[in-house]
């Protein structure tokens, strides 16, 4: 049924951290790890070793150059997944019914066996988060592990998203947003957490945290480079500046 | 956008062909006995053109075998609609075009049907790019006018050309070739004021798509991935997109320009089946233009990340 629900009982999504993202791409690799032997048809690549490697991927990490005015540029690490929208575009398009919203928490799926490959719910999202896959010619995207996290053949602390459990520096948080009380929405709330692309008006659930402040602003750049010139102290010391003296 | 052939060939020819279909539907109301070749001709070409094109388009889909799933999400889906409309369509136009050719029964109730069904097919294949906020270009009311307008246009001029082809003209055919002519002049201008309305500012931009826009500016330093992939593919198209000023202006030559003088050429002379055949073939070489130039000037949000 691609009807989008009126409202879901629970709102599971990801929140990411800006701020302590730091482009490691491990969630990128674990992802892929996980989904390419979990949940539907595995995840292709084509000429992996030759030319033109390409390959189907449900999580991507691009880095942001954002140029501040009269401030050094900084760089932003930027993971982007599917954001299991509110107002999901993907899944009203879809023809078949193979694309649709779960009315209990919310994860927009692809029921795989029902998808055409007309590509159409990819044209629909804005975020780019739908990858139809080269070899089975289905359309591929993040199921917030969907086979995990209710998953209770595995250790309970790796009931959350692959992408989750691996981020080595913490900046990915999986949790239920339409609660206010819980720790994502409070991360959210704490942080000023923000959608991206709000007009579109897609109501994205997954939420991403602004950089924090810089500690200091500096108005001239620091000589790193004389910070790694070794200062002699005590006798060395004086030995180097009398051969210094001595021409 | 990449410009799929099978989708432009798609819309194209069932726009066609739908605007052909839904001529003959009308045509039933003022027209009686026509000779049986050209009601032959007529409604073959038609249903030839839009069941073509309807079959041209499931070649992109990666599981043709499925494509009958398409017709159950009409509720929400105008990909969905556009099939059941298309189905709907070719069943009532057929036993209409079998009546009037088989047994002389000009049903003027089904040939209206047709004519709106027809009609409401096209606007359905508009649609299902003018739903997709994320492609600018593409998001605007005018977008299913154009189509609807160019289908209507197109069956015209198929009309005109059949018409000449197979009825012996006795006197210069000023009536249905001025409707031709002002279905043309119609459509074009529509889709001249569709171009111009389409080159402004982007909705989403890197700052809005990355939420840091209040940081600064926001430009890609390193892509996510070092070869190409699906989204690249599907939504990265940017070749001749520099050529595209040119090319609509050989879009309005060879879509309006040329066939209105052809159209004009045939009126008193002899020949004029020839003439109109050319009028054709010039309105297809445009429309196959306009409608590559359609894919390929589209932007997506997406592109926005890279």
């Amino acid at each position: 049924m691609t009807q989008l629900p009126e409202t879901t009982n629970r709102k599971l999504g990801l929140v990411i951290d800006l701020d302590t993202c730091v482009g490691c791409h491990a969630c990128v690799i674990s992802c892929k790890e996980w989904n390419t032997g979990g949940y539907g048809a595995p995840l292709a690549d084509t000429d992996a070793y030759g030319d033109a490697p390409s390959g189907t991927f449900l999580n991507r990490v691009h880095t942001f150059e954002v140029k501040p005015e009269n401030k050094p540029a900084m760089i932003t690490h930027f993971p982007k997944s599917c954001l299991h929208c509110e107002d999901a575009p993907c899944v009203t398009v879809c023809p078949t019914g193979a694309s649709f919203k779960r009315s209990e928490d919310g994860i927009v799926l692809v029921h795989e066996d029902h998808c055409i490959g007309c590509g159409l719910c990819a044209w629909a999202c804005p975020y780019g988060a739908r990858e139809m896959d080269a070899v089975e010619k289905v359309m591929k995207k993040c199921t917030l592990c969907v086979d995990r996290i209710y998953n209770e053949n595995i250790p309970e602390e790796d009931r959350v998203p692959s992408c989750v459990r691996t981020c080595p520096a913490k900046a990915r948080h999986f949790g239920d947003l339409g609660d206010p009380d819980s720790d994502v929405s409070r991360l959210v709330a704490d942080r000023g957490g923000f959608d991206l692309m709000p007009e579109q008006g897609t109501k994205p659930v997954n939420k991403y945290l602004p950089p924090r402040p810089k500690q200091q602003s500096l108005d001239e750049p620091i000589n790193l480079a004389s910070l790694a010139e070794p200062q002699a102290t005590g006798f060395l010391g004086w030995l180097d500046g009398a051969l210094e003296r001595l021409g | 956008m990449h410009p799929a052939y099978s989708v432009i060939f798609f819309t194209v020819a069932s726009g066609a062909g739908l605007g052909l279909l839904a001529f003959m539907g009308l045509g039933a109301l003022r027209v009686g006995a026509m000779p049986m070749p050209f009601m032959l001709t007529t409604f073959g070409l038609a249903f030839a053109l839009t069941v073509g094109g309807l079959l041209s388009s499931t070649f992109h889909l990666g599981h043709p075998e499925r494509a009958w799933r398409a017709m159950t999400q009409w509720r929400s889906s105008w990909l969905s609609r556009e099939g059941v409309c298309a189905v709907v369509t070719l069943i009532v136009g057929a036993l209409f075009a079998a009546l009037w050719t088989f047994m002389d029964l000009a049903s003027a109730i089904l040939g209206i049907v047709t004519t709106i069904l027809a009609l409401v097919t096209v606007w359905a294949t508009g649609m299902i790019y003018a739903q997709i906020k994320a492609v600018d270009l593409w998001h605007r009311w005018l977008t299913p006018v154009c189509y609807l307008l160019f289908s209507i246009a197109g069956g015209m001029i198929l009309f005109l050309f059949l018409h000449a082809v197979f009825t012996s003209k006795t006197e210069p055919v000023w009536e249905l070739s001025s409707v031709a002519m002002i279905a043309l002049l119609v459509a074009w201008v529509v889709k001249i004021f569709w171009w111009m309305g389409g080159d402004k500012a982007p909705t989403s931009t890197p700052e809005s798509a990355t939420g840091l826009g209040h940081l600064g500016k926001v430009r890609l330093l390193e892509r996510p991935h070092t070869g190409s992939n699906y989204l690249l593919k599907e939504f990265g198209f940017t070749i001749a997109r520099k050529h595209a000023k040119k090319l609509r202006l050989i879009a309005v030559a060879l879509g309006a320009i040329l066939p209105i003088l052809l159209i004009l050429l045939a009126i008193p002379a002899p020949f004029d089946a020839f003439w109109l055949g050319l009028a054709v073939l010039s309105h297809l070489a445009g429309m196959l233009v306009e409608r590559w130039l359609f894919f390929a000037e589209a932007r997506h949000a997406v592109m926005t990340y890279y």
